[in-house]
Order: C-alpha cells, then structure tokens, then sequence
C-alpha cells in the first residue's frame, strides 16, 4: 500500500481480488499489469547468483499475448472468469505446453510437455496470463528450495535465508509482488511453510479436491496442488477456480468445490463467535521451536479468544510419528514415479564415460546419476529400500497404518473442536546452507504441515506477524476435517482480519524494498 | 548360451522315474476399443508411436483411469473359469526397468487378484481333466522394440533399438493355474488341451481376437519334475511367449527330457527363463531368476481400488456363453458326430470352427471334413494352428455351398481352397476366375461325348451292343477333355443315350 | 526385521542403486550410506506402533470403483510424443542397445 511506481499506481502492490476490480471497472488493462509483473521481475528476480531468483522460465511473450486476448475479451463484454487477466506465476510441477517443465531438475532440463496439466489448463481457459514457472526443490524433495538444480530461490524479507520448499519459488514470487499469485503444490508442508517463512498465504486443499493430472507426481497419496497467494480471499479465489473433479485424474473427489469465497469474505469481518479451536498439544512448543514463533501464535490465539472463539487443547498423540511415516511413504512412492527418468523417452541422456557402445541400462545408469542430485538419490534408495521385499511390511506397511492412526486422531479431534491449529513451521527462515547437508534436521521442519498430508485433510497458513529474534515472518496453521475446506478460509480469513486490524495493516506492506540486482556481489 | 547341446533324456523313460508339474500362464490380450488406463485405441497396426498419449507413454505428470469394459472383461473371464471374483481388489505396481515399458513399473494387480481359486476341464484323449486357476488379474502390455544391426535382427548383438509404444496400455489379463500334477505322460498333450480350450472359452467370451500369431493370447510353460512318488516339487524353468498350441506341447516334452536329463546326471535344474525356439523345437536359458528381480510391489496409488458389486457380477455371470463341455456333449448329438469324429474334432482344434461353420450353414459332416482332413493337413505343412490357416468358416461354408449347389465338386473345392489362402478372392470369385465351375451345359459336353465316340468306335460299339460297363472309359475320356470340370453323372447320362 | 539393526550398509547401498538404475560413484557412496543409515534409524522407530488390527490406509480419501468409459480420446500425433526425444529413428523411439532378453 505504500509503493507507488513512476506511473503513479503501483499494480504489483494489489491482491488479486483488487486487480480483478480493477480490469473490471476498466482502470487498467491486463496487458499493463501482466507488463508491470514482468518488469517487476526483471527488476529483482536476478538469477542463480542474486536476486530473488523465483523463476526458472519468464514467458514474457506468451503472457502478454495472453494478456491481449483477456483485453480482448472483456472489451467484447466476455470476461472468461473473474479473475481474466490477472497474471499468475506455476510452480515447474506442472506441466505446460510451450514452456519448459524441469522440475528443478536437470534431467528435465528443456523439456517442454506437449500437454497441460489439468491445473493449466484451467487458468488458460480462465484466462489468467501465465508470467512463467516457479524454482523448486528438485522434484519437490526439500524445504528451502536449495535443492533446485538451479540454484536457491532467496528469501525476499531477508535474501541470505531460505525460502522455504519445495515450493520455495511461488512464494518469494508472491512475496516479492513479482507476481498476485502462484500455483504451488503440497505433499507434505510445500505451499504452507513456504507461506509461513515468506509472510504468504498457502492452502493445501482436501485431497483430491484439485487435479493431480500433470501434476509431476512426488508422492501420489500425499501431493495436492493449491493456491498461494497475499490475501486469504484470493487463495479462495484461486482454489474456487482450479478445484473440482477431474476425469484424468482417479483420485480427484467428485464433491463440488464448497463456496470459498463466500468463506473467506464471511471470515474477514472477524466474528468467530461460537467458533470452537483446537491447539494440538503435539505441535504447541518444545525442544527446536524458536520462541519469537510461538509469541506470534499465541497473539493469534489471544485474538481469537477476544473475538469470540472458544480455544482448547486437544492432543493427536500420533503426529509424533508423521515424520518418520512420511519418509517411508514419499520415498517409496517417489522412488517408483521417478523410474520413468530413463534418458530412453525424454530428459537427459549421458552416455557412461569410457564405454564403446553402451548399452540401454548403461546410458540409464549414467544418466540417473548425472541427472539427479543428492536428495533425490537419498530418496529413490531409501523408497527402494523400504518396498523390497522383506521390509515392505516393516517399512512401507506399517507408514501406511500409522496413516490410519493419524487419521483417526484427527477424526477424534474434530470431534471436539471446528478446527484444528499450530504454528505452520517451528521456525522462521533458517539461512541458505544451514541445513543442507543435515537431512534429518531439514526434515525436522515439516512436523507441523505433515500430519494434514497423511490424512488428506485441508490446511491454511496465514501470516501471523514477525519474530522478535530475527524480525521474519511467522504463519500460522488451520486445519479442517476432509471436504470442508471452506472452514480453513473462514477462519484464515479471521486471523488475517484480526491481525490486520491489530497491526493496521497487511504483513506484506513491512516487506523490505529490493533493488534491482539486490545480493549480487558485484 | 550353450543350450543347444544340452543332454535329453527320452520322454518315456523320464516319465518313467519322475512326475512332471506342469504350471501354464496365459496373457490375453483384450479387444476393448481403448487402452487400459488411457482413451488411446487399443487396435493393431496403426503408424509408430501414433496411439499414444502422455498417460500411455509414461509422461511426466500424466495420470491412468480405468477402462470399464476391461474390468468388466476381466469379470467374466474369471467367471467362465469358475473363479471366485474379488469384492475389493487394487492395482499395483511391478518396478523394474525396461526400454519398452513407458514408466519402468508395469501397472499390474500382485496379492488381490480380480479373481482366483477356479478351474476350467479340458478334454484331452476323451478324459476330462480338471485345471486349477490359481488366479486371474489385469494389467497392461508393453510397447514394441525392434532391434537394429547385429545379424538377425533378434535383441543379441543389435547395434541400438527402436521403441514403439502403440502397443503399451492395451489391457491384458493373465491368467495362472495351479501347479498341475498327476497329468505324467498326458502332461504335454494336457498343456495343449488347456491352452486350446481357454482360446476356444475366451473366443465364446468375445473378449480378444485370441489369436496366437498375433500375440493376442501368449503362454508361458512352467515345468518342474519330482521323483515319482514325491511329494515336494522340483525346480522349475519358465518358458516364455510360446506362439501356438503344437509348440506348448512340444515346449513341455523338451522340459521334460531336459529336465531329467539334468536331474539324472546329477545336475540341479536352474531357476530361469527359458526361450522356445519354434524352428528346432527347444528351448534355451534364458536370464537366471535371481533376487534381482525384486518387483517392489505396491499399492498403485494413482488409482482407487475395483469393487464389483454383486448384482453387477450377476449381471455378467447372466452374460457368459454356455459351459464348454456341456456345450461339447450337446453338438455331439445335435451334429450326429460318433465319438471319435468328436475326438478327432476336437483334437484337431476344430471344434469351434466347425461350429462356425455349421452356424454359417453348411452340413456337420461336411464342415468336420474340411476342417479336420483337408485344411488340418495344410495348417500342419504351414506349421500353423487350424484356427490360423488362412480360410475363415464363413469361406468354408460358402464352398462348401458350391459343391451343394452342383457348381465345384470336393476336388475342385480343393483347388478353391488353394486360391482362398493365395487370396485371390472369394470362393465365387476363385471359381470364376479359376474357371472352375463344373460344366453341365448339354451343348458343349454333347460335343465332347461325341469326340469320345469318335475317337474309341470299338468302345461305342460295345455300349451299343448293352455292355453298360465299358460306358468308364469314355466317361474318362470326356472328364479328361473337360479338364475335371464335368459332372460325371450327366456325362455318363449322354453316353447312354447317344449310344442307346 | 525388527531384530535386526536398521543400518544400510556401504554394500546394501550400492545394491539398492542398482536396483534403482542409479551409479553411484565410491564418492558417493560414501557420502550416502552413513546419511541413509542415519535416516533409516530414525523412520525405524515406528516400527510397532501400529499394530495388527489397525489397517493401512493407501488413501487418504477412500473411494473405489472409478471407470472410465471405453471410449477413444484424442491422444499425442507421433511428432508430439517424440518431441523431447534424446534420438528417434523412422518415427520410433531410439534407445541403445538392450540387455538381457526379449521380455
């Protein structure tokens, strides 16, 4: 709110919903606001070396051709949706026709799909211009998007810290007003506490609840794509749009999509007066929780109560477990979804150095480790490991039972309370290079994002102010029951307002200014 | 490498000291019009990589969905082998890498089977032996390599290979016996039998083409020996994709001999695929099974688990042709066949294409008798089964429509039949192009008759005289003018009376 | 398993790479094994928290019985499916010479 640009208005400072306003009453044309992102990305995003570094591939040419066809027809008085027109940046997960899908990977390294993902094609029919594809952890394995084969995403509120991951880049990118909103993808905290270390919005929507079809599968019973964006009404904008049953996709649930929005705005008047809040005992402090977390937390909570609700302890005494089940699960399934990188079919082909002739299962094998780095390999021979057999049902079988036992805590849970809630992340933003080369610790992270994972159940991370100790963003979680996604925005929506209107103003609008080339050493 | 010379032992005398348990695996591939998991077109033939989509060929991101009609495929073939058909059952994935296969795991179905414990009788030498179905499930085939370089184009020494994956996704069912014991020297001819009657069963099912040639129906032999009267099982060997009826039997009898041969000189049989050469007739080592070969199995969790409901297992159970041996038993009589002519029948193969061809209007009689004497002798000099001869029943029928109508007799057909598999045609279209429609028009075998007369006076003179008898030598005469294209029946009619 | 430790040896490691079609340099493996060890110590500790009667959940939404109808669907031309092969030959993927056998 405080920016302004040299033409006066400074569009990359609005939310989506105020963009979409602004098409409408015709005070701005997509082509202008797509052309303010690009320029806006162009001036920080820098690349591999400095900047914030949120995007792998910038289609400036495409989305402005999509930004004419959207002026286009909202000059004909045909809008495509109500958000036509607004620019959106896609997490290098999905895949798009003429725009490299990688991965961050380098076995997929220029590979373009000849198909869009179900996700895709939705924004293209919507007609939201695509400003390009978002950095990743490689294959989404990570939790600071170090593990890019590309280079780190930067934090943009401190640009020496992670960004959180996997989907580290769709949030700096929405973070750093380079672009309204993003598609990021959750399989086990990767738009939430990505959200929460960047001061975003991120929702992991009920599984199911959004197509996985193009979806570059991590871990097929986990994975949910899902909005990230600045506002809590925009996320609901975003996820009304790109929910819903899909044909390709088996797994999609055929519920409609619940009424978001209608959530969301009836949240932002701040009564939850009769709403009962559950803290989950498990994820409510102790050995590695940075304090100035739990400070922000508990203010949320506070002002909860003084709004109405009614908060309580319930206790899901299996989440102890969610790590450890979820690096049997993912690795598991990831191990078997990425066989299909084989250099035979598309991607990287390396032929083994010093053989004469090699043969398929050479070229495989060379190509395989040439192609995927540490963590990937970390997995693919763990998962591979926890499904031989002997040690399925030691590994594997028993991950999915405690599955069944998670579920049932939260099932016992919501029970007695209306949502379930806890800090997003146990810290702040660690810095670049802390934890790289300490798997255990980086997976550490994720005890509070995992569980919803497990159970396919809904979840939300808000802003909740910034921590003392290092003044960064801190988010805080909502968890709902399975299908009823429309509570994680009514209350998102409430802390936001409450906390809005304690701090009188948006979280965001503290965000440090970046300059052009900003952490370059030059 | 070096199978080819390895040491046989002869058939009886092996069967003599040990008990052959016989294993058989049959793929099916079915005629659904899509694939198994994506809307590609499940048909044969189409230009390389043309039926082909991102799920099919194991694109990034691309997700499966099943095809109902497999499923339901899938149903009524365990329901046609007496099988027990899950209430709840899920996909799963076998993980190993291959160039042909898309994803490098091959969507199949490991603990819970669509269906199992059934069992299908097959006829062999006028027994009824009982076949065990251990279970029945679905999954999906692979695509197709062709090797380049190297000298026969076979996947040894080849310089590279080129992948085409029309064929991967199309929906197959495996079906897997029991081991089958007790069978001693019958074991061969009951593998055949077996294989035989599950192609006559899934053809009645009209779920797949079911043809061996095509690699629509492929078998896989396991064998295994025990020294007679014990209990425990041997070692067995898994011979691969053999391509037709003859060569599972002649697959099982070389196991066999090779088998005891090992065990009788003091080697252990080894564990490992083993490829059927239809030339030679034997099989070679293929790769040893070692624990490389762990699948790592899991839950596909790309897809939801299939429960059929009971009424809809109902509804297909109400779908199923009639059972086969009932269904034996039952044309028997209908067609007037003695046992032998059944035996005979159906050892030959024919039984369902006699059928056919009955049901496309010729005679019993006369259906069995081109099938199992005439075109069972050509398949046998092509080395091909019955069903692959090349004359489909239809044609049969229509020949056999021709002789019945007075235009072709049975030598003529014959030559007919030479013209079918030349494919020059129709049966009408060969015969009138041939010119072989026998000539009865008085005119121009008048004449003939007349040559004959002519040309043998002191023949003539004896018909005149009322020797009847000598009336063959002119009749051979004409037959031998008219090139066989005569009937002899009216010819004799004219001699007489010109000679009256 | 259970009475036996969850460690990955230098060893098992390699095998498991193989089985994964990855080559793993010594370096590597090196590097890796005491890492994987490490890792699978630590997910080792939910062996037994479950145990017989609780069933495993492969689903987080359980749902069964979805079909697709048996009908073509436009799918990729040649050119499409090809477009991001390492080599092709007369409209055909083109991969190095195959180990092993005919499948």
């Amino acid at each position: 709110m405080s920016s302004t640009s040299t033409t006066g208005t400074d569009w990359t400072r609005r939310s989506a919903a105020e963009l979409a306003d602004a098409l409408a009453a015709g005070e701005v044309t997509s082509v202008e606001l797509t052309q303010a992102h690009l320029d806006r990305i162009a001036a920080v995003d820098g690349d591999a070396d400095a900047g914030v570094h949120a995007f792998l591939h910038v289609d400036a040419e495409g989305a402005l051709e999509q930004a004419r066809a959207s002026d286009a027809r909202r000059a004909a008085g045909e809008p495509a949706s109500y958000l036509d027109g607004v620019p959106i940046a896609v997490k290098d997960v999905m895949t798009t026709t003429g725009l490299p899908t990688t991965c961050g990977s380098k076995m997929l390294e220029g590979w373009v799909p000849p198909y869009d993902s179900t996700v895709v094609a939705k924004l293209k029919a919507a007609g939201l211009p695509i400003l390009g594809k978002t950095n990743m952890d490689e294959f989404a394995m990570g939790s600071s998007t170090e593990h890019s084969a590309y280079g780190p995403t930067r934090n943009p509120w401190d640009l020496t810290r992670i960004p959180g991951g996997s989907g580290g880049g769709s949030a700096a990118a929405v973070a750093a007003f380079e672009a309204p909103l993003a598609i990021g993808t959750d399989t086990g905290g990767s738009i939430r506490q990505p959200g929460a270390v960047t001061g975003t919005v991120g929702v992991k929507p009920t599984y199911g609840g959004v197509s996985r079809h193009g979806l570059v599968a991590l871990a097929n019973s986990l994975d949910q794509a899902g909005p990230v964006t600045r506002t809590v009404l925009d996320s609901a904008l975003l996820h009304e749009l790109i929910g819903g049953h899909d044909p390709l996709d088996s797994t999609s649930i055929s519920e409609a999509v619940p009424a978001l929005v209608d959530a969301a705005r009836q949240g932002a008047s701040g009564d939850v007066s009769g709403l009962r809040v559950g803290v989950i005992t498990e994820l409510r402090g102790g050995e590695g929780w940075q304090p100035g977390v739990l400070a922000r937390f508990d203010e949320a909570l506070e002002a909860l109560v003084a709004a109405g609700a009614e908060v309580v302890e319930v206790s899901c005494p299996n989440i102890v477990h969610a790590i450890a089940a979820y690096y049997l699960i993912l690795p598991a399934e990831c191990s078997s979804n990425l066989a299909k990188f084989d250099a035979m079919r598309y991607g990287l082909r390396v032929l083994p150095e010093g053989v004469e002739s090699p043969s398929a299962e050479a070229v495989m094998r060379a190509s395989r480790d040439a192609g995927f780095g540490d963590e990937v390999k970390r997995r693919i021979i763990l998962g591979t490991y926890a499904l031989s057999s002997g040690y399925y049902d030691a590994y594997y079988g028993q991950a999915q039972k405690l599955r069944t036992l998670i579920s049932r805590d939260f099932t016992a849970a919501f029970e007695q309370v209306d949502v379930l809630v806890s800090p997003t992340a146990p810290t702040t933003a660690f810095a670049l290079g802390e934890k790289l080369d300490d798997p255990l610790a980086m997976y550490a992270g994720d005890l509070a994002t995992i569980p919803a994972n497990l159970a396919g159940i809904p979840g939300i991370s808000v802003p909740a102010g910034l921590a003392d100790e290092d003044g960064l963003p801190v988010g805080f979680q909502v968890l709902a029951p399975a299908l009823a996604d429309d509570r994680v925005y009514r209350v998102g929506a409430a802390v936001e307002a409450l906390l809005e209107k304690k701090w009188g103003h948006a979280l965001w609008a503290q965000a440090p200014e970046l300059t052009t080339r900003q952490g370059a050493d030059a | 490498m070096s199978a080819s010379t390895e040491d046989l032992m002869d058939f009886d005398a092996a069967l003599e000291r040990y008990d052959p348990a016989l294993g058989l695996e049959v793929h099916v591939e079915l005629n659904t019009a899509t694939k198994m998991f994506c809307g590609c077109p499940a048909t044969f033939g189409g230009e390389p990589n043309s039926q082909v989509c991102p799920t099919c060929l194991g694109l990034p991101g691309a997700m499966p969905a099943v095809n109902a009609k497999a499923v339901e495929s899938a149903i009524r073939i365990g329901l046609a082998l007496n099988c027990e058909i899950a209430e709840w059952c899920r996909f799963a994935r076998k993980n190993y890498f291959y160039p042909d296969m898309p994803k490098n795991f091959q969507t199949s179905q490991y603990d819970e089977p669509i269906a199992f414990d059934g069992y299908l009788d097959v006829d062999v030498e006028g027994e009824t032996f009982r076949v065990e179905i251990e279970r029945a499930h679905m999954e999906e085939d692979t695509g197709k390599s062709t090797h380049v370089g190297g000298a026969t184009g076979r996947i040894h020494g080849a310089e590279y290979s080129l992948v085409d994956y029309n064929r991967a996704g199309i929906p197959l069912i495996e079906i897997v016996t029991r081991p089958i014991t007790g069978a001693g020297e019958k074991a061969p001819a009951v593998a055949r039998a077996y294989v035989a009657q599950l192609r006559d069963l899934i053809v009645a099912l009209g779920v797949s083409e079911a043809r061996m040639d095509q690699g629509n129906l492929r078998a896989d032999v396991n064998l295994s020996l025990a020294p007679k009267g014990s209990e425990r099982l041997g070692t067995r060997s898994e011979t691969k994709n053999v391509n037709s009826f003859r060569s599972v039997e002649r697959a099982v009898r070389f196991e066999v001999s090779r088998h005891a041969a090992r065990l009788e000189a003091g080697l252990s049989v080894v564990q490992e695929t083993r490829h059927f050469h239809e030339d030679s007739g034997i099989t070679t080592s293929g790769r040893e099974k070692s624990d490389a070969e762990d699948y790592r199995y899991f839950p596909e969790p790309d897809l939801v688990p299939v429960a059929p409901s009971r009424e809809w297992v109902e509804e297909l159970r109400a779908t199923l042709p009639e059972n086969p041996t009932a269904k034996r038993a039952r044309l028997q009589t209908t067609w007037g066949f003695t046992d032998l002519e059944m035996r005979d029948t159906v050892g030959a193969g024919a039984f369902g294409l006699v059928e056919q061809t009955v049901a496309a209007g010729a005679a019993p009689q006369a259906a069995r008798k081109w099938w199992v004497a005439e075109l069972a002798r050509r398949a046998k000099d092509a080395g091909v089964e019955l069903a692959e001869v090349g004359v489909t029943p239809a044609q049969v029928a229509e020949v056999q429509g021709l002789v019945d109508a007075g235009t072709i007799n049975d030598k003529l057909a014959r030559q007919v039949f030479d013209g079918l598999l030349a494919g020059e045609g129709t049966p009408a279209e060969i015969v009138e192009a041939r010119g072989l429609a026998i000539v009865s028009d008085d005119g121009a075998l008048g004449a003939a008759v007349d040559n004959a007369i002519a040309a043998n006076p002191d023949v003539a003179q004896k018909i005149r005289d009322g020797k009847h008898a000598a009336a063959g030598a002119l009749i051979g005469a004409v037959m031998k003018e008219m090139r066989g294209q005569a009937d002899a029946g009216r010819v004799r009619e004219l001699v007489l009376e010109k000679l009256a | 398993m259970p009475d036996t430790p969850p460690v990955l040896t230098r060893d098992q490691v390699a095998h498991l790479a193989d089985l994964a079609r990855i080559d793993l340099s010594d370096d590597e493996l090196d590097h890796l094994a005491p890492q994987l060890s490490v890792i699978l110590e630590s997910v080792a500790a939910i062996q037994g928290v479950a145990g017989d009667d609780v069933p495993p959940t492969s689903h987080p939404i359980p749902m069964t019985n979805v079909f697709r109808e048996d009908v073509v669907r436009p799918g990729l031309t040649a050119e499409q499916a090809l477009s991001g092969a390492p080599a092709a030959e007369q409209q055909r993927f083109s991969v190095p010479r195959i180990l092993g056998d005919e499948q």
